[in-house]
């Protein structure tokens, strides 16, 4: 037998190419192409009067200036609202360009197309847009104050309001022991991949066929929208991602403006055209995620136990809502992380503000529900004056209580049901891998040395696996190669590996005979896309069962050639043989040519099937309900998400004279049901925890009053270098398998950020002996919290 | 974030690179290293017509060193300056400042001089120009001047080089007998401009009592701020407070005003403490 490949922690095969600069991307492509770029709006909310391109007309190597005026049809409304929800009332989205009115600094007005890029900015920057400013709406104080609208039709600029309970938490606040209320709040932040968005298109006039590269985590999304919005039939648009230099969320959201504009002109001018989106674009005109502020009742008993949470938030969605309420639902879903949280109530506004749309990042609303989650454990745990993590055990739903439902809606419109979980032994491991109970001797011994360090736990639980479907796709070639195919998108997860392992363990190959193709609709049409940490449950089961299919089809055609029972048969390295009998034996290249009988024969293998070698004649060639070919195709679609879990542990210190905070050690414990891959989950980890420090200690999008974002470059936009990420990041596995999917695993995508500021912020408190309500937090605003709280004690 | 279009010269020798610059006058730029420069023309923040590229100007490349001063050529990358033993030994403040100028990356490509005409108060070089008292050589198609620092900085991003002028080298005077330095500074990530950065030079007399104390700033002024704190003597508490008392700076996206004054006052302590070690070791082996 060869060894199984699933658990395997290979090195991700894709990584030779990349690393050696080999990579493809968006702008790797297209040399020929014509290039656009934008005018954008300079305002955050105005008027848009005028629109002079007089003097762009004079550059050089320009061939087309677009504003809404000119758009067509469909591509004149308004961009599609992608995931609508009864609640939300009072959707708005963008035009492609700009109508009448600009909704956020960054908004497109005008589309330049010309010779190359320099040119097209060129003239952009001589187009004179006239505005009548408006005021601002920035920052969910303004929002909810409502003093100025966004939308003029929208009252109070709320988009949406939505409720969800379990329970009477009125009475059940009522009747507590113990009533806290907190309020907690988290900035925006943003995934901001190392490759920005992009698109080339290439209109094929002869063949009316449209080619469209995007970097994008849904090509299947991508094609539908652009058919839709440009009226061409789905089978005459290609969608392909390239390689994609990251997505983290962003990318998911579709179409964007320059997605449906970029091929309409290439359409108008027969030649191709590509939009490489800058730093500075992608800082004000993609998407933003995060800022929320919550208000937290809680009531519990003595010993700590949860009697009822009612959880009132508000949710800054930007100046348009194409994503629905998808980020606000999670965060009120998963939010009760591995507790049973008693009567449970959240609501929550979706609010409208002049600023950048927000969309899933990373995480997508469960950094905020954890925070609040968490912070309010250790809230209670002061309160009672209870370790935290007893208040944590003493609320944990148990095993034995798995499935457990707690009877809301999540994300996907289905109830939010745990599969399994087992979150006890979890918290056992982090407490043994950070050492928690010995850790009151090295705060106190610190503290002896005027040193200031502090520890910090959080928890959390993450559906993952969303539906609704996806397929996969299995062929053998005559030389015995597997291709692969799945719809879904790869922005650097190591897909290539990890589905290859699960192909290689079902057909028997050596996994350099494997090759992987994802999001290339001309490989696989019926995809949703990479989010949610959904690409190994979804598309990992589909090309399990495509594989298994595509093997039992091997297995029979080579049964029948070697005159043996399948059931006899094995594959190993690629040879079909009869186990126990040396010799007998058929490689899987050669069953490929044998299972699709031909007429011609075009090398010396395929003479084996011409219809002279091979056939009984009392039988059709190709046997009733069979196909020729060794192929597998196969969806997945399970009833539900799968539910993993995981705890976090931090230590930093705090210099008590700079207020600087450093990190000492960061521990993980992490559920995501069975390892397929651990050095690739492990490497997931790593990426999501610097993530996570990220959104603790550096990343915030500086808006000012009037809109305008202040640190809209990599300068000031704080992502943490590799000097700001831990140096080691200490990691233990537990794996309890979800039932839902054949291969018993659970997404492993986004958790590493997930409990990041929870865990920061516990920690902090923890060295500073005062709460930490609000989160990130800079050392110049620790610096200020310890002036208020010192003035505190003193008055 | 294409520039707009300009033209480019290469020159060969500084005369030429001269001419050149006095041919365009003010519509011509010096491009050094390009780390500043590059970013602010792809922003389109400025358009100047043409560009001087000085990356050939290999007489330009040194750092050189006497008996007084060590000098600097235009072309000298940070790296460079920051893996001169010779300069290291003879002023180490060079080093202690420079290893704290952006990451390994853009000091490969930085110089020390651009990043000193480039005149941001926020960058280490400005400061330790400052607190040395040191000058640079400016030349122009017609003449050679040496500036010294004090009149130097004339305000955020603006330097006393003029138009068609070149920088040609910055000299700072080398560490004195019974003498220290140190720099130290806070920044939000490694590599990142400061939020607020002190430079510290100490002197002792001959029986080893502080004769002198002074202290150079980042971040929390338009130009280079150097501060005589000697009265305060070896009582590095009052010298903090002293800063404390007269920065006054502003506040941004990354700090308060507050915390960069709080800042100033502990960073003073610190590197006052930690050049006053200095100046102690060097005494004894002086
Ligand atoms: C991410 C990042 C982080 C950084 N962090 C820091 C930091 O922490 N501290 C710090 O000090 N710097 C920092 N820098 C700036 C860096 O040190 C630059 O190298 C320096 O400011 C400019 O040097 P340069 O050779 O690249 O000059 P250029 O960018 O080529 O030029 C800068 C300006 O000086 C002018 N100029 C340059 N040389 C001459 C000359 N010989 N004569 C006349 N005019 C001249 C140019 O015309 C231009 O106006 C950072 C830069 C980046 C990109």
């Amino acid at each position: 037998m060869t060894t199984k490949m699933f658990g395997e922690p290979i090195a991700r095969v894709e990584d030779d190419r990349l690393v050696r600069g080999h990579g493809a991307y968006l702008d790797d492509l297209g040399h020929d192409a014509l290039a656009a770029a934008f005018v954008r709006s300079p305002h955050a909310h105005a008027e848009v009067l005028d629109i002079d391109v007089t003097g762009a007309l004079e550059v050089e190597g320009l061939l087309a200036i677009y504003t809404y005026e000119d758009l067509p049809d469909r591509l004149a409304e308004p961009l599609p609202l992608l995931i609508p929800h009864p609640s939300l009332t009072h959707g708005r989205t963008q035009y492609a360009l700009a109508r009448d009115v600009v909704n956020h600094v960054g908004e497109p007005i005008v589309m330049v197309v010309a010779r190359d890029r320099y040119l097209a900015e060129d003239a952009a920057e001589r187009i004179i847009v006239s505005y009548r400013p408006l005021p601002a709406v920035v920052g969910i104080d303004a929002a909810r104050a409502a003093e100025h609208l966004v939308h003029p039709d929208v009252p109070g600029n709320v988009a949406a309001n939505m409720m969800q309970r379990v329970g009477d938490v009125d009475a059940a606040l009522r009747n507590a022991p113990h009533v806290l209320e907190l309020d907690l709040s988290i900035e925006r932040s943003a995934s901001t991949p190392m490759e920005g968005r992009g698109v080339l298109a290439r209109w094929d006039p002869e063949s009316h066929r449209l080619r469209l590269w995007t970097s994008t985590q849904t090509s299947t999304g991508v094609r539908a929208a652009v058919a839709a919005k440009l009226g061409l039939a789905l089978v005459d648009v290609d969608v392909i991602t390239p390689d994609v230099g990251g997505g983290f969320g962003v990318k998911i959201m579709h179409p964007w403006p320059e997605e449906v504009l970029v091929p309409w002109s290439a359409q108008l001018l027969g030649q191709p055209v590509k939009f490489v989106e800058d730093r500075r674009e992608h800082f004000i005109s993609s998407a933003h995620e995060r800022a929320q502020q919550h208000h937290v009742r809680v009531g519990f008993d003595d010993e700590g136990q949860l009697l009822g949470l009612d959880v009132r938030f508000w949710h800054d969605h930007g100046a348009y809502i194409p994503y629905g309420l998808i980020v606000p639902i999670i965060t009120s879903t998963q939010l009760v992380g591995p507790y049973k949280p008693g009567a449970y109530r959240v609501e929550f506004d979706s609010l409208y503000t002049n600023t950048v749309i927000v969309t899933p990042y990373r995480g997508a609303g469960r950094p905020q529900g954890v925070f609040v989650m968490e912070r309010t454990m250790d809230a209670i745990a002061a309160e009672l004056g209870l370790d935290r993590t007893v208040v944590r055990e003493r609320n944990f739903i148990r095993p034995d209580e798995m499935p457990y439902d707690h009877g809301l809606v999540f994300q996907d419109g289905r109830p939010l049901i745990y599969d399994s979980g087992d979150y006890p032994t979890s918290l056992e491991k982090l407490k043994k891998l950070v050492g928690w109970d010995d850790f009151a001797a090295v705060r106190d011994a610190a503290r002896a040395e005027g040193r200031r360090v502090g520890i910090g736990l959080a928890c959390y639980v993450e559906g993952t696996g969303v539906g609704p479907y996806e397929g996969g796709h299995v062929v053998v070639e005559p030389s015995g190669k597997v291709k692969v195919a799945t719809g879904l998108t790869s922005q650097g997860q190591g897909h290539q590996t990890v589905f290859a392992q699960i192909v290689a363990d079902e057909l028997g190959v050596p996994m350099a005979d494997i090759e992987v193709v994802t999001g290339d609709t001309r490989r696989f049409g019926y995809a949703v896309g990479t989010f949610a940490s959904r690409a190994a449950v979804m598309s990992g089961s589909a090309i399990h069962l495509a594989a298994r299919a595509a093997r039992e089809k091997a297995l029979k055609v080579a049964a029948d050639a070697l005159e043996a029972d399948p059931d006899d048969l094995e594959i190993v390295d690629g040879i079909v043989r009869v186990v126990g009998v040396p010799g007998a034996e058929i490689s899987l290249g050669t069953v490929a040519v044998l299972s699709n009988p031909l007429r011609y024969a075009f090398d010396d293998a395929a003479k084996a099937a011409t219809q002279f070698a091979v056939g009984d004649t009392g039988k059709p060639p190709v046997p009733e309900d069979e196909e020729p070919g060794i192929e597998g195709r196969d969806y997945f679609s399970p009833m539900q998400s799968t539910f993993a879990s995981g705890m976090h542990a931090v230590v930093v210190e705090t210099d008590p004279d700079t207020a600087e905070i450093k990190i000492l050690r960061y521990c993980v414990v992490h559920d995501c049901g069975l390892l397929i891959n651990p050095r690739i989950v492990e490497g997931q980890i790593h990426g999501g925890v610097a993530q996570g420090v990220g959104g603790a200690l550096y990343e915030r999008m500086a808006y000012d009053e009037a809109g305008q974002l202040q640190n809209a470059s990599f300068m000031d936009f704080l992502m943490p270098y590799v000097s700001e990420v831990p140096e080691r990041i200490e990691i233990d596995h537990l794996e309890t398998p979800s039932p839902l999917n054949p291969l018993g695993i659970k997404g492993a995508g986004e958790a590493g950020v997930i409990p990041g500021a929870a865990a920061f912020a516990a920690a902090i408190e923890d060295a500073e002996g005062f709460p930490i309500t609000a989160m990130p937090i800079s050392p110049s605003e620790l610096f200020e919290l310890r002036r208020l709280h010192s003035k505190g004690l003193s008055t | 974030m294409k520039p707009s279009p300009f033209g480019y010269s290469r020159p060969a020798s500084v005369d030429e690179a001269l001419s050149t610059l006095a041919a365009h006058g003010s519509n011509a730029k010096v491009l050094a290293g390009g780390q500043s420069l590059l970013p602010i023309l792809s922003m389109r923040l400025a358009a100047p017509h043409h560009l001087v590229d000085i990356n050939r100007l290999t007489e330009l490349d040194y750092v050189r060193l006497d008996a007084s001063t060590v000098r600097v050529g235009a072309l000298a990358r940070h790296a460079r300056v920051l893996a001169d033993t010779a300069a290291r030994v003879a002023q180490p403040l060079l080093a202690q400042a420079l290893r704290l100028v952006a990451h390994a990356t853009i000091r490969n490509r930085g110089t020390t001089v651009g990043s000193i005409v480039h005149a941001d108060p926020s960058g280490e070089m400005t400061a330790v120009l400052a607190l040395l008292g040191g000058s640079v050589r400016v030349a122009s198609k017609s003449a050679h001047r040496d500036v010294p620092a004090d009149e130097f900085f004339l305000g955020a991003l603006e330097s006393a080089v003029a138009p068609g002028e070149l920088a040609l080298e910055a000299s700072f005077p080398v560490l004195g007998p019974r003498s220290g330095t140190a720099f130290v500074e806070v920044s939000r990530r490694q590599g990142d401009y400061a939020v607020c950065g002190v430079g510290a030079l100490v002197e002792l007399d001959g029986d080893g009592a502080l004769s002198s104390a002074r202290t150079a700033y980042l971040s929390v002024s338009a130009t280079p701020l150097v501060l005589d704190v000697s009265e305060a003597g070896e009582d590095f508490a009052a010298a903090a407070a002293l800063a404390h008392e007269q920065v006054d700076p502003e506040a941004d996206i990354h700090a308060t005003a507050d915390y960069r004054r709080h800042l100033a006052g502990v960073l003073t302590e610190r590197a006052l403490r930690a050049a006053h070690a200095g100046a102690v070791e060097r005494s004894a082996h002086g």
